[in-house]
């Protein structure tokens, strides 16, 4: 490619000395040899060829890079796009630690999803610094897009598809079309993941809202309230345990909605969930602010949550495990963006910045404070991810033969976050002011150091699409042992034959009688089954009128009738 | 009152029953118990108390220390609702018997229009049926098939003029009866305002309908389809989002047939975090479990067949006692709605077309006493307070029944808990072939029912006469539900921040081409950002309301909202 020829020369081929390992199950000290972006060997004394570029990492945390598992880079919104473009979202990525960023791709409802896949590998293709796997967001429900999601899975690469409980009208589905994507997902091998919001009571409290004259951001978090998140999760799941469809979802920003997880984790269901750095990192009373600009830039859905505990809470719960995996979610506007729900907090477009600041916040927030520990800080920003999306361990592990994308990770360091000096070009940062103890000190990406000495160096456009295959262990394994289990079986029993009540399904037109009449239910039916319903009724059949599609009466008075002949037990 | 005396050979004159004298009986009510006689005229308590003075010729009815209590209210009948064109064969005589055999003196049911149809004239359908038939007292809820308009001044009027204080909506039955969310928002938003009880037959409908085609598709048409169809999880999920929906609207939410463990564990935990809502297991859920759907007999598996389903689990009816033990379960109604066998029939080929409904009017205060109070889990106050005080108070009745008190209707029960009896259809009053208690012994049981002041049921024996039960209105607003929810009604405005109008500059929304490349632009910084000036025309309608600055602008009469002077959009309102 077009590198400058010293970048090649130094970080084709390196050694990290003196280091501790840490992946998610253990810690080491070993040394890590790396050639073609690729870890060749871990070991301590390890023969290396000679002009070897040496990193000393002086006894300092050698982490996995960090997988940002949700983004929104050069989202288009309204004919406007994201600031932080695939460059400039890689470029805070890598500043942070993050070497992988999974993009959400958001197609228009009622456009080709694959078009849009299409769309969004270009434009990371020529922007991206760092590599990138992409989910699907399902916008609408039809055939076609069955197909779409078939190709999407089999050639293109893509295992998690996100589907919408909110945004009535637009992207938001029924239960019934949320029952039949988790039904496909969970034949092909796909991870579903939800936004979980009940977008009807949602679309109700907004109405409300502004009657009451309330348009600020404040109106935001009003109008979306933690128990309506937490009411979604709780559906989601059930429909994906009907389903038996593993369920993944995406912004955990409520204890409420945690703790739903939680339990229905311990019943078993398969279900990870995925807290943001917001949501870790700060709370929804700045949506409170006089500052509209300030207010509006917290404006995220669900929404942050005014409780001021629910970032020590869910640093909890992602400690204890019942949280999986961390995103940013990070979709940044600028203030005039942002401005367009000026008057009407509905209109504000949706998101935050977090990319930059995921890893050092939950190094700050759970491991310092002794929630953590380093192995499962790992796990929670990167080991996971990988796993999910069935790219273990090619990501997420230091190890031999995997990607060299890895992390010295200086543990005592502090950092003042500010939108002065971070790398998004958002105006605000809602981390803004905070104090965070912990940062990567050098960052490597596909073999090649971006990060050093304070230093960043990345090459727009050198990060590749990394295919994810379906079927994920991690969230697969007990998915198929349950489908050999869940067989249900009809009970071998006689046949009924009885007399049957008269009835009408047709009665005066109410949709009763249609509704319940299932598919396979038509009067046609009775024909083919009259051979077995009548054995043994001792009673002519002279009376079944031609008009009465499906009656098998006995006599003219069937209720009374039926009272005293019939013997029960068959 | 016309009619001849049903089973009357050695029934009493009734004029001696017009005055009646219970002494020596403990009187127990939700709260206490007492050693006290009570005196009984014209229908009404008069007297309680020990050596009441009475007038002659009374008669006395010797209760030897046992209980007296309340007679019991059941919540949830149909007695009367048809299904394509059939109806069940307890209708209002034949299912108030077997209340009155059962200890049950005051029944409410469930009034169940079809969609399209008339909510008053089926009131009106269900009152006259019941006024001529019914032999204890009753009420009436009114079911909501579907949400619309017209629906609106119904329920106004039911409530305001008819004695309706209670309404039933459905998350289940897709395309039937069942409502959206935003339909149920409505509804309960409406209702509350009416200061009526939301009742919520609590399944997912969407699921359902979806869990049904995949199960007939596997070949499975018998009964055991139905709770495969229908697993609690569903239940559990809806009760949820009611709850959820209730809380938002600040309206007392009830569930009509908790029947299985996770939805009553959801209504649980609503409450500990402060929901109103209220859980109505049923005489079914508390005694048996769904296992009979899976018995090789299809009239039996079939006459099990309701909804929600009965849990296949078999803890689920001593887990719903606890619950109903300590409060978290409010009240017991029995869902009474018997079909024929051969009515049940209709669904031989497909479960989903089997009527729903199962008997349990008649066994509901025995079986409370049988598992819960027997059992040591509950009290007798308790049991007072489930079988009956609780729903007259949810239902504004209280104290006028529920209660053992001066004033109060003459509904009267003398209970022995040591009585023994085996529940079989071959005694039972109803009329159906099939009790699904069979063969269950229930100990506990009423000696003597007193309804409207007059012996109906004594030494075993029935003497009632049909069409003497009286409707009896519910006012809207009973205190039990609504009292908490004024009071937060009071607290919870909700308020904007004021704030100086943002003045920086908006990107313009209109998708034209000129603006596709919006980098650049979004990163200047608000104040060195220069708006495209056609924004500024499409905004200045409605951006304004609010602005201090404004004040002292003369309101234009046609723009509701202040304009800015000279049409010009960034006010300053900060600077």
């Amino acid at each position: 490619m077009h590198l400058p020829s010293e970048h090649i020369q130094s970080s084709d081929r390196l050694l990290i000395k003196g280091g501790r390992i840490v992946n998610d199950d253990q810690s080491f000290h070993a040394d890590i040899y790396m050639e073609d972006g690729l870890i060749k060997q871990i070991g301590d004394n390890l023969i290396v060829p000679g002009g070897v570029k040496t990193i000393e990492a002086q006894g300092k945390m050698v982490i996995p890079g960090g997988i940002d598992i949700h983004t929104h880079f050069q989202m288009p919104y309204r004919g406007t796009t994201t600031v932080d473009d695939f460059a400039q979202g890689s470029k805070a990525a890598l500043a942070g630690g993050t070497t992988m960023i999974v993009d959400h791709v958001i197609p228009e409802p009622g456009s080709s999803l694959v078009e849009a896949f299409d769309q969004w590998r270009q434009w990371a293709d020529e922007k991206a610094c760092c590599d990138y796997s992409l989910h699907v967001d399902v916008t609408h429900w039809n055939d076609s897009v069955k197909q779409e999601l078939d190709s999407l899975i089999k050639d293109k690469g893509v295992n998690s598809f996100q589907v919408y409980m909110a945004y009535k009208d637009y992207y938001q589905m029924s239960n019934s079309e949320l029952y039949e994507v988790f039904t496909f997902l969970a034949e092909r091998g796909g991870i579903a993941q939800v936004h979980a919001e009940n977008g009807e009571i949602i679309a109700e409290e907004q109405a409300r809202m502004l009657q009451m004259g309330i348009t600020g951001p404040e109106g935001h978090v009003l109008s979306r309230p933690e128990e309506l998140e937490a009411e979604a999760v709780f559906r989601a799941i059930t429909i994906a345990s009907q389903t038996n469809c593993p369920l993944y979802v995406t912004r955990v920003m409520s204890k409420s909605a945690a703790d739903i997880i939680s339990q229905a984790r311990k019943k078993g269901n398969v279900v990870f969930g995925e807290p943001i750095t917001a949501s870790l990192g700060t709370d929804g009373t700045h949506y409170w602010s006089k500052n509209w600009a300030k207010a509006a830039s917290f404006v995220t859905s669900p929404p942050l949550s005014p409780d001021p505990t629910t970032p020590d809470y869910l640093n909890t719960l992602l400690s204890s495990g019942d949280l999986s995996v961390t995103g940013s979610a990070h979709c940044t506007f600028s203030v005039s963006q942002k401005a367009i729900g000026k008057d009407d907090f509905t209109q504000i477009p949706e998101g935050v910045n977090g990319v930059e600041e995921r890893m050092a916040l939950i190094w700050d927030k759970a491991v310092t404070t002794g929630k953590m520990d380093e192995n499962m800080f790992v796990a929670v920003t990167s080991t996971n991810a990988a796993k999910i999306l069935n790219l273990y361990p090619r990501k997420g592990r230091i190890a031999v033969g995997s990607d060299a994308d890895l992390v010295i990770w200086d543990t005592d360091s502090i950092r003042t976050i500010t939108a002065k000096t971070h790398n998004s070009a958002a105006e605000y940062n809602v981390f803004e002011g905070m104090e965070l103890r912990g940062a990567p000190l050098v960052v490597i990406c596909q073999g090649k150091i971006v990060l050093e000495d304070g230093n960043l160096h990345v090459t727009s456009g050198v990060g590749r699409f990394i295919p994810c295959s379906p079927f994920p262990d991690f969230a697969y394994k007990r998915v198929k042992a349950r489908k050999q289990l869940a067989v249900l079986r009809a009970v071998p029993r006689g046949m009924y034959d009885g007399p049957v009540s008269e009835f009408s399904m047709s009665r005066g037109g109410t949709p009763s009688a249609s509704a319940r009449t299932s598919p396979t239910k038509q009067p046609v039916r009775n024909l083919h089954q009259s051979g077995f319903s009548l054995a043994g009724n001792p009673a002519p059949c002279g009376d079944l009128t031609a008009s009465h599609s499906i009656v098998v009466s006995v006599g003219t008075r069937p209720k009374m009738y039926s009272i005293q002949c019939f013997t029960l037990g068959i | 009152m016309s009619g001849s005396c049903y089973q009357g050979k050695n029934s009493i004159p009734h004029l001696t029953s017009e005055k009646l004298l219970i002494k020596g009986g403990r009187v127990v009510n939700d709260d206490q118990s007492l050693y006290a006689d009570v005196y009984i005229e014209d229908g009404l308590i008069k007297q309680v108390g020990e050596n009441l003075v009475v007038p002659g010729g009374v008669r006395v009815i010797e209760a030897n220390g046992r209980m007296v209590i309340p007679g019991g209210i059941d919540v949830n009948t149909c007695l009367m609702k048809p299904y394509l064109g059939t109806y069940p064969v307890d209708d209002f005589l034949q299912g108030t018997k077997a209340a009155l055999a059962g200890g049950t003196t005051m029944i409410i049911d469930h009034v169940t229009p079809q969609p399209g149809d008339s909510l008053l004239d089926a009131f009106e359908h269900w009152q006259e049926a019941a006024d001529k038939r019914a032999c204890c007292d009753y009420s009436l809820h009114v079911d909501i098939p579907q949400w619309n308009e017209a629906v609106k001044d119904e329920l106004e009027l039911l409530v305001q003029e008819k004695g309706i204080n209670s309404f039933q909506v459905y998350m289940a039955y897709k395309d039937v009866y069942q409502m959206s969310d935003s339909e149920l928002y409505e509804a309960f938003s409406f209702l509350k305002q009416l200061g009526a009880v939301v009742l919520v037959h609590a399944e997912n409908g969407d699921l359902i309908a979806q869990e049904q085609r995949k199960i007939l598709g596997m070949g499975i048409t018998g009964p055991e389809g139905h709770p495969l169809s229908r697993p609690e999880e569903l239940e559990a999920e809806a009760v949820f989002r009611a709850i959820t929906l209730g809380n938002r609207v600040n309206c007392p939410v009830y569930i009509t047939k908790v029947m299985s463990k996770s939805a009553a564990d959801t209504i649980t935990q609503a409450k500990r975090k402060g929901s109103v809502v209220f859980g109505e297991p049923i005489t079914a859920s508390l005694a048996t479990d769904g296992s009979n759907y899976w018995s090789k007999n299809w009239a039996k598996a079939a006459a099990y067949v309701t909804s929600p389903p009965l849990s296949p689990d078999p803890t689920t009816p001593d887990h719903l006692h606890t619950l109903l033990a300590c409060g978290d379960l409010q009240v017991v109604g029995s869902a009474h709605c018997t079909y024929s066998t051969s009515q049940k029939a209709i669904g031989k080929d497909d479960f989903t077309l089997i009527p729903e409904g199962i008997n349990g009017v008649e066994e509901r205060m025995g079986f409370v006493w049988d598992k819960a109070v027997a059992m040591g889990k509950m009290d007798e106050n308790q049991f007072v307070a489930v079988t009956s005080t609780n729903a007259a108070k949810i239902f504004n009745l209280y104290p006028r029944k529920g209660r053992i008190a001066v004033g109060s209707d003459a509904d009267v029960v003398i209970w022995d808990p040591d009585s023994i009896k085996t529940i079989t259809a071959k005694l039972q009053q109803s009329a159906s072939e099939y009790n699904i208690f069979e063969g269950l012994e229930c100990r506990g049981g009423p000696v003597l029912v007193l309804s409207q002041g007059h012996v109906v049921y004594e030494e075993g024996k029935l003497q009632v006469q049909q069409g003497t039960g009286r409707f009896i209105p519910c006012k809207p607003f009973p205190d039990y539900a609504y009292q908490r929810i004024k009071f937060r009604n009071q607290v919870r405005g909700n308020q904007g921040v004021s704030r100086g109008m943002y003045d920086g500059p908006v990107y313009d929304v209109t998708p034209t081409p000129k603006y596709i490349t919006p980098a650049p632009s979004a990163k200047t910084s608000p104040t060195s950002h220069q708006p495209p000036p056609v924004r500024n025309l499409h905004q200045s309608n409605f951006s304004l309301s609010g602005a201090q600055i404004d004040d002292n602008v003369p309101r234009r009469s046609g723009h509701r909202i202040v304009a800015p002077p000279g049409g010009r959009s960034n006010i300053t309102s900060l600077g």
